[in-house]
């Protein structure tokens, strides 16, 4: 909410609807120049998030290449879901930039993230209860949808091609993850963890570049992560997505990032190879060392 | 608020299209050589009416999520939009008055659901309201909607299609029920498509719904105009067809509640749920109303019975909502169910 009275602050715009302000601003601050640093699909500079007198994020920079598997732990309450939301445009930064292949953005437009290849799944289930198992991937698809809804009604124009195409990329998906046998089930009947994973199905059937996650496997059993795990690792292998895993569970984290981020209070305390991150004086201190039971206890 | 859950599995053997084949056989082939006039004009003719409103209502609340107080007033809207199309243009066929009325109130429906892109449940459902009260206002105030007639009383023309006329009793039902038939066809095609999927996208989720790239406000706008267009000519019918000679008063909040009770009681989120609460609604006050002067006639006036059956009808509500708060569509379903796996066990 703050992050939002802060927008209208700024611009005059106030009586806009939040997106089409969104939109407005688009704050595209540079254009398409290349990263000093060579290619990136993710960028953060400098960027602080607050909530009223919580600091949750504390001008973090990191850098994501494409292609990596980048682990963000820490401790509940350590900013790592408002990292995501930051980089989805679900929250707007007080100050930094986030860039997302070769744009640059104060807010990001969430409206426009798809577009931009990227894609997410959320720590609190945010399926569509109402749909179908099938649906809700289908749902994945609908910005590529360009057939307007009298074509849809009357199955005119691109929107049979476009359907087909939707439910086929869908059904390849749901198979991927084993999901066909429960397709026509109502998400929201469906147990925890097939719920998460319809969650995964839904954001890789828009074959996004860059895809954020946000504690896939918290309250999973054992077999499920495993299978959870093998599925993440898939998706970075076989359609090189780039990906951002927030996870509590250290055995899971060790085993499958290139990369480890660190935060504690908002601030990234350590960076680097999984052997680095475990080696780091202040990341035993913080988490790994004393609070055990953070490892997975995962706030939900 | 509660949604029925069952239209997406499939939950018969039989195909999909088999039982509205069947209906809408019973409804041209038999109703019209045994049905009477009362039939018609007391229980088919509001019925109709009132299922296609709660259709188009449906697809704004049930499916999208977005709540309305406003629909007498897209009733009122087709009805006066229709009759001054009719009035006004020379030689503009009836349907052709009808659908530019549901356009009207298409576009009327999109104005007064803007406030949607800022408001949501609660906050949405009061500023419907204003819809509900300026369309009545200036269909009151301006003399004109009703060519100068008093108090804006219009009468319905006569309604005649290529030379047929429809204006028996037989002749207005048949005409409702086929734009019924056909609206609610294409209201089902649209629920199943793409933008039906982003109706309930946005109603169940909206961030999430944003997140992946569903066009939220868009998505919104086509819910109202859409809602309305079905609502204008579900007016057009409740005038045309059911009442013959309506006035502004008769759009009111009352009717607004009793369109949102229908798809609340029929089920959320379920085309044939309208149909079903329609039903209820219009069937159990008149059952009431011959129960109530049967056994009490003698002894209260007409208000206190009136009164009564109100009371009585506010209470049945309450106690189905309680039983069945997935409104009828799923007692139905689970009826059939129960009574299928019956037979193929035997
Ligand atoms: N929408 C919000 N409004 C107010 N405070 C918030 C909001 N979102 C996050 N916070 C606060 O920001 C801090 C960081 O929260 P965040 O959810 O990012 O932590 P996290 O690292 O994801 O924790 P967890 O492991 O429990 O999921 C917390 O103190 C939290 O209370
Ligand atoms: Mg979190």
């Amino acid at each position: 909410m703050n992050s939002i009275n802060r927008i209208s602050g700024v611009h005059t715009a106030t009586y806009l609807p939040v997106d089409i302000a969104a939109e407005q601003q688009n704050a595209r601050v540079y254009g398409n120049e290349p990263h000093p640093a060579g290619k990136i699909a993710l960028g953060l500079e400098s960027v602080s998030l607050s909530f009223g007198g919580v600091v949750a994020l504390e001008n973090i920079d990191l850098s994501v290449r494409p292609g990596e598997i980048r682990a963000i732990i820490g401790p509940n309450g350590a900013g790592k879901s408002s990292l995501i939301n930051v980089i989805s445009g679900v929250y707007r930064p007080d100050r930094g930039h986030v860039r997302i292949g070769h744009d640059r953005f104060t807010n990001v437009p969430t409206q426009k993230l798809v577009h931009l290849g990227v894609a997410r799944t959320f720590q609190n289930l945010a399926l569509f209860k109402g749909l179908s198992v099938t649906d809700n991937v289908m749902s994945g698809r609908a910005h590529k949808a360009r057939s307007t809804f009298l074509g849809q009604i009357f199955g005119i124009g691109r929107s049979p091609s476009e359907e087909v195409d939707a439910h086929d990329r869908a059904a390849k998906i749901l198979k991927f993850l084993n999901l066909t046998d429960v397709g026509n089930r109502l998400a929201g009947t469906l147990p925890y963890g097939l719920q998460k994973r319809v969650e995964l199905a839904r954001a890789l059937v828009a074959e996004p570049a860059l895809l954020l996650l946000d504690e896939p496997m918290a309250g999973l059993a054992e077999p499920e992560k495993v299978e959870m795990t093998k599925f993440i690792r898939a998706a970075n292998r076989e359609y090189g997505t780039t990906i951002v895993l927030i996870e509590h569970d250290i055995g899971v984290v060790m085993e499958l990032s290139h990369y480890i981020a660190v935060f504690d209070y908002g601030r990234k305390i350590a960076d680097g190879t999984p052997e680095e991150v475990r080696a780091d004086q202040k990341v035993i201190d913080a988490y790994l060392g004393v609070a055990a039971e953070n490892i997975d206890g995962g706030g939900i | 608020m509660t949604i029925a859950t069952l239209e997406a599995i499939p939950t018969s053997y039989t195909p999909r299209w088999l039982t509205p084949v069947l209906l809408l056989g019973i409804a041209y082939l038999i109703i019209p050589l045994v049905g009477t006039s009362y039939l018609f004009e007391a229980i088919l003719l509001p019925f109709l009416a009132l299922s296609l409103a709660g259709v188009g209502l449906n697809i704004l609340t049930g499916y999208a999520g977005q709540v309305s107080l406003g629909s007498a007033a897209f009733l009122a809207v087709g009805a006066f939009a229709a009759y001054n199309f009719n009035l006004r243009i020379d030689g503009l066929p009836i349907l052709g008055s009808i659908f530019l009325s549901g356009v009207v109130a298409a576009a009327i429906g999109i104005v007064f659901g803007l406030p949607s892109l800022r408001l949501r449940g609660f906050y949405l459902a009061v500023s419907t309201l204003a819809a509900q009260f300026f369309v009545q206002w200036a269909l009151t105030k301006f003399s004109w909607f009703s060519n100068n007639s008093a108090s804006g009383v219009i009468d319905a023309p006569p309604l005649s299609i290529a030379g047929v006329e429809f204006n028996s009793a037989v002749g207005r039902y048949l005409f409702s029920l086929t734009i019924v038939a056909v609206l609610t066809f294409l209201a089902y095609r649209l629920v199943l498509s793409q933008t039906g999927r982003n109706f309930i996208a946005v109603r169940d989720n909206e961030t999430a719904a944003r997140i992946i790239g569903v066009p939220v406000l868009k998505t919104k706008l086509i819910a109202f105009g859409v809602s309305s267009f079905v609502i204008g000519i579900a007016g057009v019918l409740w005038a045309f067809a059911y009442l013959r000679t309506v006035e502004p008063a008769g759009f009111n909040l009352d009717r607004s509640f009793q369109i949102l009770f229908i798809i609340i009681i029929g089920g959320l989120a379920s085309i044939r749920g309208a149909f079903f609460g329609a039903a209820l609604l219009v069937v159990t006050p008149l059952i009431l109303s011959r129960v109530g002067s049967f056994l009490l006639g003698d002894f209260f006036d007409s208000g206190v019975l009136d009164m009564s059956q109100r009371i009585v009808l506010g209470g049945l509500i309450i106690l189905f909502l309680i039983l069945e708060p997935d409104g009828l569509v799923s007692f139905w379903d689970r009826i059939r169910k129960r009574t299928t796996t019956r037979l193929l066990r035997q």
